[in-house]
């Protein structure tokens, strides 16, 4: 049994990416969300699909030179990667707000206790 | 002793609630998609929508019908080749994604293969959210260097006098591999050689279907 097991790895380490065939396509759901957000952008005209694959692109190739795992993982990195820049480069939306955003959600999530639904505190009555 | 056991506790407590804390990533596209909801710039609802439809339902199936009607009719597949951005539209599929798109037919002589050496161009609007492969950095780099390596590495092996075309897919446009009817399967309906394209074929890491 082990020695198929072995086999078996032995044989995916040969062949890497048909190893992966049948994974899904999403591993976790903010995965499907940065690519609804980039792809709904994209339908709305904030930036063009071009753009959004060369920034994607260099995303990737970034991730490639800084040597990450060539996995599903780093790809969806880079696609947050790739969405925080044109969303910076294109909209009012600036890195200091994304950072606040990304804080607040944090504190709400600690804050909220296991098994509540997690909600912004600050979300619609912050009006600066 | 006790104080150690102490921090060992808060250390625990800690690392606990940070289990309930989603990833990094997950908290910064959570930032980004409250951001753009509360400017107007996206609306919940079509996130939520898109989703659910890409997470279950649109798979590769609309483009094994769109090969399946080809097989059947020869005037549809003419007009696929020629148009294929109209001739997926007759069969109420045209999505924005597949607005720039090239149907590519492998035949005995010809084997295509659909890569994006850039990033991970795609027709997911007929072949759903793209495999794992197709976004790694090796198949992004190997398909174009070694196509004959990556198509064996899938169980294709392609005879030497077979010519294989690497097509490198970019945002304005897409390609769709149109596979050949699997031998015996004259006679079958459009349902029934809807199930025998596999999404691979579509996209060219696999070749020789076969009838079930």
């Amino acid at each position: 049994m082990s020695t198929a097991g072995m086999n078996e790895s032995a044989e995916n380490a040969l062949k890497p990416l048909a190893s992966v065939d049948g994974e899904a396509a999403f591993d976790e759901p903010w995965q499907a969300e940065a690519l609804a957000i980039a792809d709904s952008l994209v339908q709305n005209g904030m930036f063009s699909a071009t753009s959004w694959s060369a920034a994607l692109g260099e995303a990737l190739r970034n991730a490639e030179a800084d040597g990450a795992s060539d996995d599903q993982q780093t790809y969806y990195q880079c696609v947050v990667t790739a969405l925080e820049g044109l969303i910076a480069q294109h909209s009012e939306i600036d890195r200091p707000a994304m950072s606040a955003k990304r804080e607040d959600w944090e504190q709400a999530y600690l804050a909220t206790p296991h098994g509540q639904p997690v909600k912004l505190a600050s979300s619609d009555d912050n009006g600066s | 002793m006790s104080s150690k056991f102490d921090a060992e506790k808060v250390a625990e407590i800690h690392q606990h609630l940070h289990s309930h804390l989603p990833s990094e990533s997950a908290l910064r596209v959570k930032a980004l998609e409250t951001l753009l909801v509360d400017k107007g710039l996206v609306n919940p609802q079509t996130i939520d929508a898109w989703v659910e439809a890409y997470t279950d339902q649109i798979g590769p199936k609309r483009g094994a019908r769109v090969v399946a009607r080809a097989w059947l009719d020869a005037e549809y597949k003419k007009r696929l080749l020629e148009d294929a951005p109209a001739a997926i539209d007759e069969l109420g599929y045209l999505g924005k994604a597949t607005a720039h798109l090239k149907v590519v037919e492998n035949t005995d002589q010809v084997h295509n293969l659909v890569v994006c050496t850039l990033c991970s161009c795609y027709p997911f609007s007929i072949l759903g959210v793209a495999p794992a492969w197709y976004k790694a950095a090796a198949y992004r780099s190997r398909a174009v260097r070694d196509p004959r390596g990556v198509l064996a590495e899938f169980g294709v092996a392609i005879d030497d006098d077979i010519e294989v075309r690497v097509w490198d897919s970019t945002a304005e446009l897409r390609y769709l591999v149109l596979p050949q009817r699997p031998p015996g399967a004259g006679g079958m309906s459009e349902d029934a050689l809807t199930e025998l394209v596999s999404r691979n074929s579509m996209i060219g890491t696999d070749r020789n279907l076969i009838k079930r």
